[in-house]
C-alpha cells in the first residue's frame, strides 16, 4: 500500500497486472490521449484469448472486428514494450490459466487483470481481483489503483470429501449457501483441511468462482502445495532466490486471533456432487435433488426464481438428473487445466459420447494442450467424439463463434449460468468436469459415480 | 436518447443533482452480461454501447424490438433507472456502465450493487444510488401508479426523493467518490500527482 486517503481509498501497488485484447483498448487510448508511457511495463503480461477463435488459429481471424481488437493489443504492447503472449505463442492461453503456469503468480502479490475471474490468483495466497478499463488505464499509467479496504470473510470447509466430490463442487456448494451476492463487499479466505486437501488447480477452481458469490477475490494461504506447484515453472525464482522466497511467503499466513467480519464453516462430508438448475451461480443443487418446489422459496424471491426457471425451461420440483442434455463444454479459466482434461479422459475412456451431444474441449492454454497430447489424453478424447478446439475463453462466454444454439441445454464446466452467457436462447448448467463428462456419455444428466 | 451523454475525457461529468422521470426494471441479479452481451465488446472505443444495452432483453432475434420490454415502452423515460436487488452482478466489463450512459442514464438506483459495476459506474459518472429494499418497493409502486412520477437526486445531500410525496432516503457514497463526482475529477489525476511517491515506494520495497 503506498498511502492511505482519508476517508477514501487505499492507493494499491500492483505487482502483476494482466491484461487481453477485451478490455485494455480503452485504457491504451486514455493513456496515448494524455500523451503518457505505460508507467512499468515490466509488471504487465499481455495475451490474447476472450474472443479468439478456437479453430484455424494459424489463420488470420476471419471475423472483421476480432481481428482489429487482437491486432490492436499487438500494436499497444509493442508501442509500450509489453510481453505479449499472443496466438501462436507457445505460451498463449486464457489468462488465468498462463499466469499461474509460467509462475508469474506468486504468493503475496497483487494481481490485477481486467476480469472478473482474476480471483484465481488468490490460490497461491496473493490478493488478487478483477478490475474495470478505468482501472487498468491506472495501472498503465501509476502502476497504482485506488481500493477501498474489504471486509474479511473466512470460509473453512472441515473433513474429508467424498469420493467423485471435486473442487468445482465444493465452490458450487459455498455458492448455493451464501448465494451469488452473498460475498458482496468481502475478500474471501479459503480455509480448513478440505480446502488444504485440494491440489493447486483445484484450490484456482475454488478460488476462481469467488466473484460468483459478489466477493471481489479469494484467497488460501499458501503452504508446501504451493511452493511445489510454482518450483521451477518458466518466471519462477530458482536457486537460492526460490529458497529465500519460500521463507517468506511461508510467513504468509492470517493470525490465529484474526477478527473476521463473517465467518462461516461448512462440513466437507456435507458436499455432494453439485449443478446449477438456474441462471445464477447461486442456484445450485446436489445432482440427486429435484429443483426446489415454488413453497420452498422465499417469497420476496419467487419472482426472481420463477422467471430463471421459466428460461431454464425446467419445472418446479422436478429431479435434476435425467434431462436430456445437447451441448457439453470443458474449458475456461475454472475448468480448462490439464487435471480437468484428465479427469474427462479418465471417464471417457472407452466409451462415446451420445450421438445427440456435441461435446467440446477447449484447453486453457497451449501449453495445456501440448501437455494434454503428450499424455495421450487428446487421442481418447478424440476417440469418444469430443471436439478438441484451440485455447482460450471460447463458449464460456461466447463472445467467438462457440455459441450454445438458442434453447439448447449444455453442461459446462465454466463459471457463470447467466441468461444468454453461452449464446442467445442458450441454457447451462454449470458443473464439474466429471460431471460434464458423464453427461456428455449419458446424454443427460447423470450422476458420474452411476455410469 | 440514445447518445445525449458524450464523453470528451477521461475526466469525468460532474454531477450535482438530477430531477427526472425513472424507467423501472424490477428483476433481481441484473448481470453485466444481460446489461450489455459479450458479443458485442468487440469495440475498441467506449462510444457506441447504448444501441445494444439489454441488448437480448429489448430486442428480438432478427433485431425487431421487444414490445414487452420496459425501453421500448414509450411511457417510460428518464435518465434514472431502477432495478432490483444485486444489479450489475458478473463479469467486470466496464462496457455495462459505458452503455448504461451513452443510452442516457446518469442514475442507477437499487437496493444492492456488485463491488466491481459500482467501481466502474463510479468511475464514469454513472451514480449507484443504493436505498433500502423498502424504498426500493415505494419508488416502483410510485411509478406503476404513474410513470411520469419525478424522482431528485441530490449527490451533495446524499438524498433521493419522490417528488410527489417527498418520500425520502438518504445514501451511502465513500467521501472520497463524491468529491470526484461532484468536481469532474477522475482517479488518474491524482495518481499521476503521486508518482514520485509511487517510485519511493518501490525502491523501499527492494
Amino acid at each position: 500500500m503506498v498511502e492511505e486517503i482519508e476517508g477514501g481509498p487505499s492507493v494499491l501497488f500492483i505487482d502483476r497486472h494482466l491484461i487481453h485484447e477485451v478490455t485494455s483498448p480503452q485504457a491504451f487510448a486514455e493513456i496515448d490521449r494524455r500523451g503518457l508511457r505505460v508507467f512499468r511495463p515490466g509488471n504487465t503480461v499481455a495475451t490474447a484469448d476472450h474472443n479468439v477463435p478456437t479453430v484455424d488459429q494459424h489463420l488470420p481471424i476471419r471475423d472483421e472486428l476480432s481481428r482489429f481488437q487482437v491486432n490492436k493489443l499487438t500494436e499497444n504492447c509493442e508501442r509500450h514494450g509489453i510481453t505479449l503472449y499472443g496466438l501462436n505463442h507457445p505460451y498463449q492461453g486464457i489468462v488465468h490459466v498462463i499466469g499461474p503456469e509460467l509462475g508469474l503468480t506468486r504468493p503475496g502479490m497483487t494481481i490485477v487483470c481486467g476480469d472478473s475471474h482474476t480471483s484465481t490468483h488468490g490460490a497461491f495466497g496473493s490478493v488478487a481481483f478483477g478490475i474495470g478499463t478505468s482501472e487498468v488505464a491506472m495501472v498503465l499509467a501509476s502502476q497504482c489503483i485506488m481500493q477501498p479496504k474489504p471486509k474479511k470473510m473466512r470460509i473453512s470447509v472441515e473433513g474429508t470429501l467424498s469420493g467423485g466430490v471435486t473442487a468445482k463442487d465444493v465452490i458450487l456448494y459455498i455458492i448455493s449457501k451464501i448465494t451469488a451476492s452473498g460475498g458482496t463487499g468481502h475478500f474471501i479466505e479459503y480455509a480448513g483441511s478440505a480446502i488444504r486437501s485440494l491440489s493447486m488447480e483445484g484450490r484456482m477452481t475454488v478460488c476462481n468462482m469467488s466473484i460468483e458469490s459478489g466477493a471481489r477475490g479469494g484467497l488460501i494461504a499458501p503452504d508446501e502445495t504451493t511452493f511445489n506447484y510454482v518450483k521451477g515453472r518458466e518466471f519462477s525464482p530458482g536457486g537460492e532466490d526460490f529458497r529465500r522466497a519460500v521463507e517468506q511467503w511461508s510467513l504468509l499466513k492470517t493470525d490465529p486471533d484474526a477478527v473476521f467480519d463473517q465467518e462461516i464453516r461448512f462440513d466437507a462430508s456435507d458436499i455432494e456432487l453439485m449443478i446449477t438448475y438456474g441462471t445464477n451461480p447461486g442456484m445450485g443443487a446436489k445432482i440427486g435433488d429435484s429443483i426446489p418446489t415454488l413453497e420452498e422459496i422465499e417469497e420476496a424471491e419467487r419472482a426472481t426464481f420463477s422467471r430463471s426457471l421459466s428460461y431454464m425451461g425446467f419445472e418446479p420440483g422436478t429431479p435434476i438428473a435425467g434431462r436430456r442434455v445437447d451441448y457439453v463444454f470443458v474449458g475456461s479459466c475454472t475448468n480448462g487445466r490439464i487435471e480437468d482434461l484428465r479427469t474427462v479422459a479418465g471417464i471417457v475412456r472407452g466409451r462415446k459420447k451420445a450421438d445427440h451431444v456435441t461435446a467440446w474441449i477447449v484447453p486453457g492454454s497451449r501449453q495445456v494442450e501440448k501437455q494434454a497430447y503428450e499424455e495421450g489424453i487428446t487421442d481418447v478424447l478424440l476417440e469418444a467424439g469430443f471436439r478438441l478446439r484451440q485455447p482460450g475463453c471460447s463458449a464460456c462466454l461466447a463472445m467467438n463463434d462457440d455459441k450454445i444454439p438458442e434453447g439448447k441445454l449444455a453442461v459446462s464446466t465454466s463459471n457463470r449460468n447467466f441468461e444468454g452467457r453461452q449464446g442467445p436462447g442458450a441454457r447451462t448448467m454449470l458443473a464439474s468436469p466429471l460431471t460434464a463428462a458423464a453427461a456428455a456419455v449419458a446424454g443427460k444428466v447423470v450422476d458420474p459415480r452411476r455410469l | 436518447m440514445t447518445g445525449t451523454y458524450k464523453q470528451k475525457r477521461m475526466s469525468i461529468q460532474k454531477f450535482t443533482t438530477l430531477t427526472s422521470t425513472a424507467v423501472p426494471l424490477p428483476i433481481e441479479n441484473i448481470d453485466t452480461d444481460q446489461i450489455i452481451p459479450a458479443r458485442f465488446l468487440k469495440a475498441t472505443t467506449r462510444e457506441g454501447f447504448g444501441e445494444n444495452l439489454f441488448r437480448d432483453w429489448r430486442f428480438g432475434k432478427n433485431g425487431e424490438p421487444r414490445a414487452d420490454f420496459i425501453l421500448n415502452d414509450p411511457l417510460y423515460k428518464g435518465s434514472i433507472l431502477v432495478a432490483g436487488r444485486n444489479f450489475g452482478s458478473g463479469s467486470s466489463r466496464e462496457h455495462a456502465a459505458w452503455a448504461l450512459l451513452d443510452y442516457g442514464f446518469r442514475v442507477v438506483v437499487s437496493s444492492f450493487f456488485a463491488d466491481i459495476f459500482r467501481n466502474n459506474a463510479l468511475n464514469n459518472g454513472l451514480l449507484p444510488v443504493q436505498v433500502s429494499g423498502s424504498y426500493l418497493n415505494r419508488i416502483f409502486r410510485a411509478i406503476e401508479k404513474d410513470p411520469g412520477v419525478q424522482l431528485r437526486v441530490d449527490l451533495e445531500k446524499q438524498e433521493i426523493s419522490l417528488l410527489p410525496t417527498g418520500e425520502e432516503e438518504q445514501f451511502d457514497i465513500n467521501p472520497y467518490k463524491k468529491g470526484c463526482l461532484l468536481n469532474g475529477y477522475d482517479d488518474i489525476d491524482y495518481l499521476l500527482s503521486i508518482r514520485d511517491k509511487i517510485g519511493e515506494f518501490e525502491a523501499q520495497r527492494n
